[in-house]
């Protein structure tokens, strides 16, 4: 049965890694002009449109989602409603925080806000699909003794990894090597994204190689 | 408690330090030998020769006015008409530019650059003696002495020319009794723009009408105090300017045939109107020569220089008046002053372009000679190279000119090039390093890091043990020493006392951790395998990697051109780490909202869901203010030159240089608001923990020396950004207050530091039979959360300290714990005893250093004041979330996140008060707060300045210990959260609980103050790591050595005033223990009633 999750996680992330590539190479081959550095933005909202779609498509199939106590179809169309919200949200809070630390407040506002979407639909986005519109969950799943699934542990993985790759991202901007990626915010989405994928490889084979470790309470 | 331990040990701790810092420094700022030789007329240059070089022949002026117009920058002498809006310092000198259209032949305006450093004092030496300053030259500038060297005033004097001199007095300390007349005038003050300029204008004229002088020395200072009063761009400036361009005219209106006018500033300034570093504004002043009769052959040519070094000035001045170039000038003469070679026949002539150069070159070749026999400094393939050069120049000279033939027309250019690479091979020997000090001063420091490491991890054993003292380390230090400097005296004849500072330094260090690694043992062995112990999993952790990031960010020099923003980064990284890493074991969120958390799996929580729901959110809510108030900061930061488009925050600029008066008001208003904020909040927290009643002297510097001092800042501020002339007849009365308020102020904060030390006990002590009757708003002296509940507690608890009390009259025994057992007493503020009377030095330090700092910086300190806060109290919420290890385990370790916390935002508020690792960036204006006549020594300013710059370092060193204090302090509100379910859990011990355990509380103390030294101390290793490494790079005297000086600095000043704060902490100590010595009497009469009073609930 493990194996079996292990398996499917890591089909899982086979297939968001390949849209990603996906997203960065369909456009240069369609679109004239583009590039991950010259049309930043461009790239920015084709990869987390892709990110979003499929993350949000894999894990409807899986069946990944809480289970949900209602089936009215109102309560899932509040559920929706409180999913969009709260992605929302998680946009405006990543552009405050990335705000204060430092970003510029009204020049790029719009490089700044594009890349809290990013951030948003690699983490947020994600949370919301494993363990629905639910905040006392998503606190919970990142303490020590929180996962209750292998999912609940890939999930605390891959958004711990874009996060620190989206920090790492800060540091090259100060050096004075004027290279394109040092534009803000080139480098932090591609450490976020660079982060994003690691983790995606990392979290299988992290879980595969504890999986003696690892025990989950109820499920 | 083992005071005098934890103090040796951190004592021989910094001495380490210092001394590794020593090296290094002594290693790295360059040096340069002094040649106490002069020049003579009848010197004979080059051997063999038989006449005498200089004073040949008639000189081609007999005299010469030299006007320096102090900080004359380029652009102030540029004359542009077409500018239809110049700014107030532009067009503002249109003599000069009309004087060399008009007269080509008679006045030339040249770019004159300086070598940094830029300060008035370093150039007038440089342009006397014609020498190259080394890098930092503190030793002279601090105690401002006679220049020893050969220099262009003592050749004038030689040769009998009467020199008066007139203006700033930095003069006359360089040149005593070197004029023939002097009139100096006082210069220190650099708000006086009229004193000094006004005295010249006096005596100027008058004495050019006489015929008692020779030469003419006039320094104006007008124009640089402007500078540094309003800044360039300011009409002030410009009236300056305008009358320097009427002296100007009436001094060549007054000029006679044989006379040379020098117009000619010592440095420029920045946009600020700062100086002393090596931007481009700051080093190229101008210089204009002219004289009535021509002097130059026509208008300016191709090949005329396009910048003059200072150096140059120098020679060129030597040989038209006929005296000797300057033993150790490396100035070459300015050629278009002397006629071409070919137009100088005649019996009677003047030097020509060839002779001049020629004798400028042998003088030059003649100081390499002797230069180079005194000193190994010059690489000697070098030194041939330019040997063999000059004797190629020597037989082609003498070949063609001295033979009478006409000159190869090459001869002059090659004998310029001689003399530029002379001076280029200078400048890169006196910008040299002494490897082995450098090496030494880096390995001392490394282990002195190590040491402070190993000393913060095994602190428990180090402070327990009598033999851990430092006999062993010092009596090693002291042989060792000795040993080398014998050794040195009878090898070499004397003492060189920094190697015996090094061998001694590293022999107390390699001492000190040898017996370290043997304490190891049973110490782990004690503690189990968690001490001592660094892994690399222990080193990513974000508490070490983030200060460890920030050391490694000291070596790129982009980093340190934006180190504020990179500190304030960091310091937002770590403080969100804090709650993350909190949720991540649990302990952010009450664990009985998550139903499906088997309770097995935790240890009991040591809090209730309520407490942990108040502390979790106290917690985001205080970094939500830690948060704000960093970035709030932000704005207060000032500009490096290297970073473009950025423009200095406008609260730098003190109130009387703003013009807008509404806000000049509203800046003032906003000033005073903040100091008040500030005082308050002090003042309410000590209120509030019960502080304020007592009557002992810290609780009156509180209640009346903190408002007072306050007062009297904020009329300061008033009469300082009062209008210049504005209340005329009040002038009198404001120079007075200018002078008296600071003073005041100073000595309110010496009566409040004093009364502080005197009597740090702020406990005011009721007996039971009075405490009924108390308000209930004053919390009580004794409350106790452990994680028993209170009821339990109280029952256990108080019987416990009664026996101990009981134990401790019969056995006559001192001290220590036993002081607890007054249940019948009650004390407020006890629980505060030790923080209050730490924080209340820090708010007094505060006013103060908040006193030499322009006004609007007061926000500044407010924010600085709330972040300090914010951290405390994110720490202590965090400790008490993580179930306080004080109240289980009576360990009152201090993690590492905290203590990086706090050293970060000391690094940030650092930048956030206007400070920047920088020369131009020194806040000169402190020095004259309380004294804006200037000073007659040099010791008071240096120390004025420095607590200036360094006063976020200050008030952070000195606040340390409330790491310690504040977890324990905060206890409070933690069994208030209890209080729901019992309302007699009202006795919390807080600080009396570090009495409880003496032991623990030296360890503790110890071990947060050589945290905190460790991080410091890591980042002066990392900046001097740096400088060593980068040491040709490219910004290596724009970046890297100034910060390595003002890293090192800050250093000393921290570490100095973090033994203040922990010599504080233990005098308070000391009263208390004398204050329970001199209450267990009462006590023991008073406790049975206590006990009936106490038990029945
Ligand atoms: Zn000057
Ligand atoms: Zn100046």
């Amino acid at each position: 049965m493990w194996d079996h999750e292990i398996r499917a996680m890591a089909s899982t992330h086979a297939i968001i890694a390949a849209s990603v590539f996906m997203a960065t190479i369909l456009p240069a081959v369609l679109v004239p002009g583009f590039s991950v550095y010259g049309t930043h933005l461009l790239w920015l909202y084709s990869v987390s449109a892709a990110v979003a779609a499929v993350s949000v498509s894999v894990f409807w199939l899986l069946g990944i989602s809480p289970p949900t106590k209602k089936h009215t179809l109102g309560y899932k169309l509040s559920r929706l409603f409180r999913s969009c919200l709260y992605f929302f949200l998680s946009c405006l809070f990543f552009h405050t925080v990335v705000i204060l630390y430092g970003a510029p407040l009204i020049e790029s506002a719009l490089e700044t806000f594009s890349l809290a979407v990013l951030l948003t639909s690699l983490t947020t986005l994600r949370c919301l699909c494993v363990l629905g519109p639910n905040i006392q969950a998503w606190i919970r799943v990142f303490s020590r003794h929180g996962a209750m699934s292998v999912w609940d542990t890939c999930l605390q993985i891959t958004v711990a990894f874009t996060l620190i790759g989206a920090w790492l991202g800060a540091f090259p901007i100060p050096l004075d090597w004027d290279r394109p990626w040092q534009v803000w915010p080139v480098s932090c989405s591609l450490g976020a994204m660079i982060g994003y994928l690691t983790g995606l490889v990392v979290a299988p084979a992290w879980i595969h190689y504890h999986r003696k470790q690892l025990t989950y309470k109820c499920k | 408690m083992k005071g005098l331990t934890v103090l040796s040990l951190l004592l021989w701790l910094c001495a380490a330090y210092f001394v590794g810092i020593y090296l290094f420094v002594g290693g790295f700022l360059l040096v340069r030998l002094e040649v106490n030789r002069t020049s003579a007329c009848e010197d004979v240059l080059q051997p063999g020769a038989e006449s005498a070089d200089f004073c040949r022949g008639p000189p081609r002026f007999r005299r010469v006015v030299v006007l320096i117009i102090d900080a004359l920058k380029i652009d102030f002498a540029r004359f542009d008409p077409t500018k239809t809006a110049p700014r107030p310092y532009e067009n503002k000198l249109p003599v000069l530019e009309e004087t060399v259209s008009a007269r080509p032949a008679q006045g030339r305006l040249y770019p004159f650059r300086a070598d940094p450093p830029t300060t008035t004092m370093q150039r007038i030496k440089g342009f006397t003696t014609g020498s190259l300053p080394t890098f930092v030259d503190v030793g002279n500038n601090f105690a401002s002495s006679a220049i020893l060297e050969d220099n262009f005033i003592h050749q004038l004097g030689q040769m009998g020319k009467r020199v008066v001199f007139m203006g700033d007095d930095t003069w006359e300390n360089l040149f005593p009794k070197k004029f023939y007349r002097s009139l100096p005038f006082p210069s220190f003050n650099v708000k006086d723009l009229h004193t000094v300029d006004n005295g010249i204008l006096q005596h100027l004229y008058t004495t050019m009408m006489g015929d008692d002088w020779d030469v003419l020395l006039a320094h104006f200072l007008g124009v640089d105090h402007c500078g540094h009063r309003f800044g360039p761009d300011h009409p002030a400036m410009a009236d300056k300017l305008t009358q320097m361009d009427g002296v100007i005219r009436s001094v060549m209106e007054r000029l006679q045939d044989d006379t040379l006018l020098v117009v000619m500033g010592d440095h420029g300034m920045t946009d600020t109107g700062d100086h002393g570093g090596d931007s481009q504004k700051e080093t190229d002043a101008a210089l204009f020569l002219y004289s009535p009769s021509a002097i130059f052959p026509g208008p300016p040519t191709e090949d005329e220089p396009d910048v003059v070094p200072q150096t140059d000035l120098v020679p060129t001045l030597a040989l038209l008046l006929g005296t000797p170039i300057p033993f150790s000038s490396v100035g070459q003469v300015l050629l278009p002053l002397f006629p071409p070679h070919e137009q100088t026949q005649g019996a009677v002539r003047p030097l020509s372009q060839l002779e001049a150069l020629w004798i400028n070159t042998k003088q030059v070749n003649r100081f390499l000679d002797t230069y180079s026999s005194l000193s190994s400094d010059i690489p000697p393939e070098r030194l041939s190279e330019l040997k063999a050069s000059f004797s190629l120049l020597s037989s082609d000279y003498l070949g063609s000119v001295g033979a009478g033939r006409p000159p190869s027309p090459r001869l002059a250019s090659s004998l310029q090039a001689y003399l530029t690479s002379v001076r280029d091979t200078c400048r890169a020997t006196w910008a040299r390093f002494n490897p082995a000090k450098m090496a030494a001063g880096l390995a001392v420091l490394t282990f002195a890091c190590l040491a402070c490491f190993v000393m913060s991890e095994l602190s428990a054993v180090l402070t327990e043990e009598k033999r851990a003292g430092l006999k062993g380390p010092v009596a090693a230090a002291l042989t060792v020493g000795v040993a080398v400097a014998a050794a040195q005296l009878v090898a070499r004849g004397y003492v060189e006392a920094a190697w015996c500072l090094a061998a001694g330094a590293f022999a107390s260090e390699a001492l000190f951790l040898w017996r370290a690694w043997r304490l190891k043992r049973p110490a782990v062995s004690k503690n189990g395998a968690k001490a001592w112990k660094l892994s690399a999993r222990r080193l990513l952790a974000p508490s070490l990697a983030v200060p460890l990031l920030r050391c490694a960010s000291l070596l790129s020099d982009s980093y340190v051109i934006y180190e504020g923003r990179v500190v304030t980064f960091l310091l937002l990284s770590l403080a969100l780490y804090v709650p993350v890493r909190l949720n991540w074991d649990g302990h952010l969120v009450p664990l009985t909202s998550d139903p499906l958390k088997s309770a097995g799996l935790l240890p009991s929580p040591a809090l209730s869901p309520a407490a942990v729901r108040k502390e979790s959110s106290s917690l985001i809510g205080c970094l939500g203010v830690l948060v704000l108030c960093a970035c709030v900061s932000l704005s207060f930061h000032g500009c490096r030159e290297e970073q473009g488009g950025c423009s200095p925050s406008p609260f730098l600029s003190p109130l009387s240089r703003l013009q807008d008066s509404q806000l000049k008001n509203l800046y003032y208003i906003l000033s005073v608001g903040s100091l008040g904020v500030s005082a308050y909040l002090l003042r309410l927290w000590l209120c509030h923990y019960g502080n304020l009643n007592s009557s002992g002297g810290t609780a009156f510097a509180a209640r009346w020396v903190l408002p007072l001092l306050c007062v009297c800042a904020g009329l300061h501020w008033a009469v300082g950004a009062a209008p210049e002339g504005g209340f005329r007849k009040l002038a009198e009365l404001i120079r007075v207050a200018q002078l008296a308020l600071p003073r005041a102020a100073f000595a309110l904060l010496g009566l409040g530091l004093a009364l502080i030390w005197a009597d740090p006990l702020t406990v005011f002590l009721k007996t039971r039979t009075t405490a009924s009757a108390r308000s209930p708003a004053l919390p009580p002296r004794y409350r106790a959360s452990t994680g028993i509940s209170p009821q339990a507690e109280l029952h256990h608890l108080i019987p416990q300290i009664y026996q101990r009390m009981r134990r401790s009259l019969e056995d006559g025994e001192l001290g220590g714990g036993e002081e607890d057992g007054r249940p019948a007493v009650e004390a407020y503020g006890l629980g505060t005893v030790y923080s209050a009377p730490l924080l209340l030095h820090c708010g007094l330090l505060g006013v103060g250093l908040l006193l030499l700092h322009p006004e609007g910086l007061a926000l500044a300190f407010l924010l600085l004041l709330l972040e300090m806060a914010a951290l405390l109290h994110i720490h202590a919420a965090a400790a008490n979330l993580r179930g306080s290890p004080a109240a289980s385990t009576g360990v009152f370790s201090v993690g590492w996140t905290p203590v990086a916390l706090w050293s970060l935002a000391a690094s940030q508020f650092f930048h956030s008060t206007g400070h920047l690792p920088t020369f131009p960036s020194i806040q000169w204006g402190a020095a004259f707060v309380g004294f804006p006549d200037g000073h007659s020594g040099t010791f008071l300013p240096a120390c004025l300045v420095s607590l200036n710059t360094f006063a976020s370092n200050i008030l952070f060193a000195v606040g340390c210990p409330l790491l310690l204090f504040w977890p324990l302090v905060r206890e409070v509100r933690g069994s208030r959260g209890v209080k729901g379910h019992g309302e007699e859990g009202e006795d919390v011990v807080m600080e009396m609980r570090l009495r409880e355990k003496p032991h623990q509380f030296s360890a503790a103390l110890l071990q947060l103050s050589t945290r905190y030294l460790f991080i410091l101390g890591a980042q002066v290793f990392s900046s001097v790591c740096a400088a060593a490494i980068l040491r040709r790079h490219l910004m290596v005297w724009k970046v890297f050595a100034p910060k390595l000086l003002f890293e090192a600095s800050g250093f000393v000043v921290s570490c100095c005033f973090l033994l203040i704060g922990v010599t504080l902490v233990l005098r308070v100590d000391v009263a208390v223990g004398r204050w329970f010595k001199k209450l267990i009497p009462d006590a023991s009469r008073t406790r049975s009633l206590g006990f009936s009073s106490k038990l029945p609930h």
